[in-house]
Parts: C-alpha cells; structure tokens; sequence
C-alpha cells in the first residue's frame, strides 16, 4: 500500500499535506500525533470514505478506483475498524459478522455462518454470537468489529483509535487481539497511543502532526529518543499522564 | 337507526370499497415513500434534487387538486385509462395513483426523520465491508430507519385513510359517496348518519394507532 503526495482540503483547511507514505505486506504502522492533525482522515482517504484533492494512493501496485462496483471491491478488501464500534444495532453479532461475506462476497450462508463462528471464537466472543451489540461491553462490541472486517478476508486492516472509547479495563483485551492479528502476519495501519502496543507490535511508528507526516522512526527509538521537537513535545503531554 | 339498517348493504359496500382504497394505496405509498427517501439520501446530486422537487410539489398540493387531475386530467382530458369500459375499475385505480402520490410523499419524510435516527458511523461501517449504496440502504439504514418511524408511519396511514374520502370528487363510490348520497335522499336522521359514518371511521383506524404502537415497542431496536 502506497501513498504518494496525497493532498486533502476541507474547505479552506489543508488537512493532509504531501503526504508519503509505503507500506509493505504484513508491515504493521502505528500513526501517533495529537488530535485534529489529520490521522482518521488519512484512513479514511485509504478506503476511499474520504475523497483526495491531490496525489495517488495504490494497494497492490493498482490506484484505488473512484467509483462503483470496483471501489466496493476495494472496500471489501480494506477493513476498518472504528473508534466507536459502528455495529449494525438491528443486527445479532453473528449476522454483523456475516452481512459482508453474505451479500459481497456471495459465500453461502452455511459457510460464511461456519467462518464467522470460528472469527468470534478466535476474537474471544463466540458465546455472545447471538446477542445484539446494545447487549455487549464495549470491549465485546470492538472485538466483534474486527471480527466483522476480517470476515472480509481483507488485504489490509486500518484501526482508528480503536481503544480510545474504552472503559480502562477493556483496552487490553482488545490491544491482544489485534497483537495477534500483527502476530499472524496481517498487514495493518493503527492509529492509537497505545505505547505498549506500538512497541510490541509495531515495525515503524509515523508521527503525525498538521497534516504532515512529521517524524517516522522504530517504535523504541522513536519513544526513546524523538527527533522532533513537535514529537518530544507531544511524548511529554502524553507520558505524563 | 332505521335510515342506517335500511341502507346497510349500500353502506358495507362504500366501506368495503374504502377498505380496499386505503389498503392498496397504503402498500403501494410504502413503497414508493420508501424509493423517495432514498432517493433523497442518495450520493447523487441529480438524484436528490428530483426526490425533493417530487416530494415538495406534491406535499405541497392539497389532496383534492390531486385527485381531481387524477379523475379529469389524466383520465378525461389525457385520455389514460386503466380500462375504459369499466368505469368503477378504472375510478379505483386512478384514485390510487392520486392517493399514492400524495401520500408517498409524507411516507418519504417520515423515513427520512428515521434514517437520521441511524449514527452516520453505521453507514460508513456498511460502505467499509464493501456494501454499495443501495445494499447498505437496503440492509442496514432502512430496516432500522422503520422500526424508529412506526408510531408516525400509523399516523400517516391513519391520515390515508380518512383522506380517501376525498376521493369523493373523482366520484368514487366509497363510504363517503354514500353517506352524501344517503343525506340527500334521507327526510330525518342526519344525526345518525353521520353519527354511523364517523364510528365506521374510527372502527377502521383505531386499531391501525394500536397495532402500530404495539409493534413500534416490539421491534425497538436498542442502542
Ligand atoms: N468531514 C469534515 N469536514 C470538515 N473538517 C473535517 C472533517 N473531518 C475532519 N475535519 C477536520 O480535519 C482535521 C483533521 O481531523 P482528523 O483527521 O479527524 O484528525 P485526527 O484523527 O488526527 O484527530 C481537524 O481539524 C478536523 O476538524
Ligand atoms: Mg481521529
């Protein structure tokens, strides 16, 4: 996955700036940087639920497509995961896992039923497949949702802030599987200030601040010792508490 | 009592042909409301545009005018016939277009009050596992989009009911066209008749309020 010189306006304001970024199969990227500087909309622009002004973004060697039946390929093959769960609430947990499989894919029902069932296992919530997200921890509710985007079979997964709306107690059973999934080999972008997570996971960690990509660097040296003044002083707001 | 027993056959009839008024033109405003709201939501400007101009002209028009360019305009003058050489069949059926129409439109606003009920975040989750537009309409905003809006769509369906009496001026024989013909010809008893028209009103539309309430409690979805 590669973005080249991607710009992106909101109106008046600049929110991406030139921004170049590789990453390479099984790569996992932690994006770091304080809030506003632009990291949810450089997601976003990578499964195309943001447009870009400028630039290209390539998965696989090919630009993403504008529009369409190929751009839904694309998004089937781009999880994402969001800060606030976003389950479908008329939905059992079972049958948010399946919908995409189901109705994108055109698996049948017995298989993608049998699939799901081994992804919630696999996220630890298989006793809850029948329930409905209203009826889940927050903790629960996000672990369904990785389960459902890699019911997908995706290329490439995108985290945004996926603790962050997480009572204390349940960021780590969440932060474990996704250590897992960066474990078996998948490709992954994750915003988060999840420290402990970047350094055990992570092979790079990208510093983000006004729309730039400010600092990349190893996650220990980056920690350890930032380069930039943006980056150190962030660390210290961040460190301190 | 005795104007209302004399007439009883002709009354059931005029009920009767209410019944499948309003019934018809109930599932078919459901569908075509539920067409206007997406289009209104639609990702395509052009789209969106025709939805709302639809939706205000017709919102906007009272009922009356509606049906009266159903029966004089299309039928009379544009010579659009659902079949002309049964008059009772072809008044139905352009009633329904007449009534369709207009209700679709607060069919189509009331649905759209419901989506709003959906966090945006679902939509974008939908488009995310690769749903296009119309699948996550479909799958994912619309059925929740309904069970918020139910208590008003009974409204609505209540509203259409007491609206085909409207249908009067297209010459429609519904219960409204005999409780007018029955006026005319009774010599007492006004009071009774229409004491008898309006309780065969309530009779059809109080349970449409009850049923919908039953089930909007029933297929709430929790968040
Ligand atoms: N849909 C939008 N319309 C206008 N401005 C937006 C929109 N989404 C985000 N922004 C702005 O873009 C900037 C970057 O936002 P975001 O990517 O969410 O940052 P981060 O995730 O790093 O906190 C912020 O200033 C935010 O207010
Ligand atoms: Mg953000």
């Amino acid at each position: 996955m590669a973005l080249e010189n991607v710009n992106k306006h909101f109106g008046e304001l600049h929110v991406l700036k030139d921004i170049n970024l590789e990453v390479a199969h099984g790569e996992v990227v932690v994006v770091i940087g304080p809030s506003g500087g632009g990291k949810s909309t450089l997601c976003r622009t990578i499964n195309r639920l943001e447009t870009i002004d400028s630039g290209t973004i390539t998965l696989d060697g090919e630009p993403l497509p504008a529009e369409g039946k190929a751009l839904a390929r694309l998004r089937a093959d781009v999880g994402m995961v969001f800060q606030s769960f976003n389950l479908f609430a008329h939905r059992t947990i079972l049958q948010n896992v399946t919908l995409g499989p189901l109705k994108v894919r055109k698996v049948p029902r017995e298989e993608a039923d049998k699939e799901a069932m081994e992804l919630l296992d696999r996220v630890g919530i298989a006793a809850q497949a029948a329930k409905y997200p209203a009826q889940l921890s927050g903790g629960q509710q996000q672990r369904a949702a990785i389960a459902r985007a890699l019911a997908m079979k995706p290329k490439l997964m995108l985290f945004d802030e996926p603790t962050s709306a997480l009572d204390p107690e349940m960021v780590a059973e969440v932060l474990e599987v996704m250590t897992g999934l960066a474990e078996a080999g998948m490709t992954m972008i994750v915003v988060t200030h999840e420290m402990g997570f970047a350094r055990s996971a992570a092979r790079r960690v990208v510093f983000m601040a006004d729309g730039q990509i400010v600092e990349e660097a190893a996650p220990e040296s980056f920690f350890t010792a930032p380069s930039s003044d943006r980056a150190r002083d962030f660390l210290s707001k961040i460190l301190r508490h | 009592m005795e104007a209302l027993f004399d007439n009883r056959e002709a009354i059931l009839a005029g009920f009767w042909a209410t019944i499948r008024l309003a019934a018809m033109s109930a599932l078919l405003s459901l569908v075509l409301g539920t067409l206007l709201a997406a289009l209104r939501v639609a990702p395509v400007p052009v789209l969106r545009w025709s939805g709302t101009v639809y939706v205000n002209v017709l919102r906007n028009t009272p009922l009356t005018l509606v049906l009266l360019f159903c029966s004089l305009g299309i039928s009379n003058t544009l010579q659009l016939n659902f079949d002309v050489y049964d008059p009772s069949f072809n008044g139905y059926w352009l009633a329904i277009v007449g009534l369709t129409a207009y209700t679709a439109t607060f069919v189509c606003e009331t649905l759209r009050s419901g989506i709003n009920t959906v966090p945006l975040g679902q939509a974008e989750a939908a488009r995310a596992i690769g749903l296009t537009f119309f699948q996550s309409m479909r799958l994912v905003i619309l059925p929740q989009a309904f069970r918020a809006v139910i208590t008003p769509l009974g409204s609505v369906l209540i509203a259409l009911t007491k609206n085909t009496t409207v249908v009067i001026v297209a010459g429609y024989a519904e219960a409204a066209f005999v409780m007018k013909e029955m006026l005319y010809e009774s010599t007492g008893g006004t009071l009774e008749i229409f004491l008898g028209f309006a309780l065969g009103f309530v009779v059809l539309t109080l349970p449409i309020g009850f049923l919908t309430g039953r089930l909007a409690r029933r297929l709430e979805v929790k968040r």
